[in-house]
């Protein structure tokens, strides 16, 4: 089929999550048309990875991190996560892998229940869960608490609006973390914090996920923060994939030229370099009737008539790198077929 | 090829805007919050400024001060702000309209609020040429699609018949621009005007505000929290912490010589993207002061890990540098100094003594 390719997907044992031909459409009203938030994309996580999602808004990166929760479910593909094809699941079922992958949201304030006191918002999974007795389950929220960098006594007499957004996406990040899950999918989570204290957040997720031997999904529009948590960047454009590396090697060396002008698009802090940049024209064109061929033909400055008519495949690169472009920055290395 | 409309002469060889002591205090339930406290620097015509600074450090209340956008209630103002040598701080808003559009205009953050929803674009873009210029209709109109050519939107004639809604936030965002534009403001502020963009939407935005400024000889104010939009689009950065003005150099001068550890900090807090992944972050530690009780010295001190005693007690007087008097700063010891180095071996020694100490009381 005419889907984006799925010669990255790895043959591991220590595939923890796995996504293949994810299909997400929305209906538009009644009138017959369809969103294409994402268009049959696949994608592997390894245990103890992260897994990186970037590209801008409307590409489908937080379409396909819900997806994944089945929040809502998916029109058509596969995700088997710990062996486990969540989209056949139902009913308890369900509930009981999603307690296994928890989700960190964008706005840390209004993720919270504005009249509960902190402390019962991270207990609250265990009450549902029923996991422990009382005071097991004191012991945990408050070293959990303790452990992302808030007071227990405090939480314990205060509501969310009494704490600053950076302090709130650190109780999320608590409240995802007291019922051990394996996966965590973090939606933009630093973007809505100030410079200095998403740099305290995003030190955390480091220190939380070697702790925990957590595997993170992390979805942004930040280039530089993406690359900095990542340990494979996989670029969204128009619902598709473009490109797959490892976090080093994508931003060294990008083939796809979508990925080429998102890097250079980005704002240097320094004077020196930032003059001589040029940006691409226009924006992408709708989701409700995307492009043929590849999506990113309208855009994309080597564009030639193949790319209006062909979707490209991902292609192999390079060592762990792959790019769905006919015309790639990159000359693709032929594979054995898999 | 810009729709050039000459606001009328007035002292052309005096700096364009002066501020002295700008203060701006809001009464709360909790007090009085300082959100702007003692703020003086000089802008000349045609430059370009970024104000820059972290969510509270009174960088948009500072912009909205000095275009008289605050609420009348609650507001205590002070200081002085001359826009072309005339005192403008003590304007009313009815007094405000004849600046407002002709002499300063301003965009904003979010392109989606900002319009009208239910005017057509033209209309929006044709209002303020009718009011404050006095055009006739048809000439407002005609104008108006210039403008919206000049700001790059194809096909503007259709464009002008159109609703917000029926574009996209960077068009929203260049419509928002050709309003602001549309009398031919001496000074143009932009408060966060692509932080609710896309990054390549946001560089064609920012490309597109220098190049009409430059057409223009406008004044070009940007407010952001992004220390990476000033960098290529500003002559001159004010770095705003805690309601006050602590570092002011030009854009080359801060980022080659940065003195104040706060703005050092900043731009070590940056994941970069020429770092390795996984490289550890620099962070600040702690938050931005309350503002209804600053804490008293150098409002940087608790936050700072080169503070001594001194920075605690004394406030540090905004200064400049011995080699560039256009390079302010407000610090006691500031980056480079003996005393900043001395901090840093003094740190450097606590974190080892710290480890020594750990490893030992691990081996018990």
């Amino acid at each position: 089929m005419a889907g984006t390719g799925k010669a990255h997907l790895r043959d591991s044992p220590d595939v923890l999550l796995r996504i293949e031909d994810l299909v997400v459409e929305f209906p538009v009203g009644r009138t017959g048309l369809k969103v294409h938030a994402v268009s049959g994309i696949s994608l592997d996580v390894l245990r103890g990875e992260t897994l990186g999602l970037v590209g801008e808004s409307g590409c489908g990166k937080s379409t396909t991190g819900r997806a994944i929760m089945q929040l809502p479910r998916p029109t058509s593909g596969s995700i088997q996560f710990e062996g486990k094809e969540l989209t056949a699941m139902t009913g308890d079922a369900m509930r009981e892998a999603r307690t296994r992958m928890q989700m960190i949201f964008q706005d840390p304030i209004s993720s919270l229940n504005p009249r509960r006191k902190v402390r019962q918002i991270v207990m609250e999974p265990l009450n549902i869960w029923k996991r422990g007795t009382d005071a097991e389950r004191s012991q945990k929220v408050d070293g959990i608490l303790e452990e992302v960098g808030i007071d227990p006594m405090r939480a314990a007499e205060s509501q969310p609006h009494q704490f600053s957004g950076g302090q709130c996406q650190r109780i999320s990040i608590a409240r995802s973390l007291v019922l051990d899950p394996s996966l965590i999918i973090c939606d933009e989570p630093v973007s809505a914090l100030d410079v200095s204290v998403q740099a305290q957040v995003l030190n955390l997720l480091e220190d939380l996920k070697a702790e925990y031997g957590l595997t993170l999904i992390f979805i942004a529009h930040d280039l530089a923060v993406v690359k900095n948590i990542s340990d494979r960047v996989a670029v969204m454009y128009l619902g598709k994939i473009c490109e797959v590396a490892p976090s080093d090697v994508l931003y060294e060396s990008p083939a796809h030229h979508y990925t080429s002008v998102l890097l250079n698009s980005i704002p240097v802090p320094d004077p020196e370099v930032a003059v001589t940049k040029t940006s691409i024209e226009g924006e992408p064109p709708s989701p409700v009737l995307p492009p043929p061929g590849c999506r990113f033909n309208t855009r994309c400055p080597a564009v030639q008539d193949v790319c209006r008519s062909e979707e490209p495949q991902l292609r192999a690169v390079g060592d762990g790198h792959f790019v769905a472009c006919h015309f790639p920055t990159i000359t693709p290395v032929e594979l054995t077929t898999r | 090829m810009s729709t050039q409309i000459q606001a009328t002469a007035r002292d052309i060889d005096g700096p364009l805007l002066e501020l002295t002591d700008v203060t701006t205090h809001f009464k709360t339930p909790r007090g009085l919050v300082r959100a702007v406290d003692g703020v003086s620097f000089v802008l000349d015509r045609g430059k370009s400024l970024g104000i820059v600074g972290e969510s509270g450090s009174g960088k948009t209340i500072l912009s909205r001060s000095i275009m008289g956008l605050l609420p009348p209630r609650g507001t205590v103002r002070g200081g002085s702000i001359k826009f072309e040598g005339r005192e403008i701080g003590n304007l009313g808003r009815k007094q405000m309209r004849g600046v407002w559009g002709k002499e300063m205009a301003m965009i904003f953050q979010d392109p989606m609020t900002s319009l009208n929803p239910v005017m057509k674009i033209g209309k929006q873009i044709a209002e303020p040429l009718q009011i404050h210029l006095g055009m006739t209709r048809q000439n407002a109109w005609a104008t108006a699609e210039r403008l919206l050519q000049d700001v790059r939107i194809p096909e503007a004639r259709r464009r002008l018949d159109q609703y917000p809604h029926e574009m996209s936030g960077g068009m929203r965002q260049r419509v928002m621009i050709a309003i602001a534009l549309a009398c031919g403001p001496t000074a143009l502020f932009a408060d966060e005007p692509t932080t609710a963009l896309d990054v390549t939407v946001q560089a064609q935005i920012l490309d597109l505000l220098g190049e009409q400024r430059r057409d223009r000889n406008m004044s070009l104010i940007l407010v952001t929290h992004d220390l990476g939009v000033v960098a290529g689009h500003t002559d001159e950065i004010a770095v705003m912490y805690g309601g006050k003005l602590v570092e002011k150099a030009s854009t080359r001068g801060l980022f080659a010589n940065m003195k104040m550890p706060y703005t050092e900090a900043l731009l070590l807090s940056i994941p970069k993207l020429e770092d390795r992944s996984h490289t550890r972050l620099s962070a600040i530690a702690g938050r931005p002061p309350d503002l209804v009780n600053p804490p008293t010295g150098c409002r940087f001190a608790p936050r700072c890990p080169y503070a001594a005693d001194k920075c605690r007690n004394e406030e540090p007087p905004l200064i400049a540098t011995a080699e560039d008097p256009g390079h302010l700063y407000a610090c006691w010891y500031p980056v480079g100094s003996a005393a900043y180095h001395e901090a840093k071996v003094r740190i450097a020694n606590n974190k080892a003594g710290l480890a020594t100490a750990a490893s030992a009381a691990g081996g018990n």
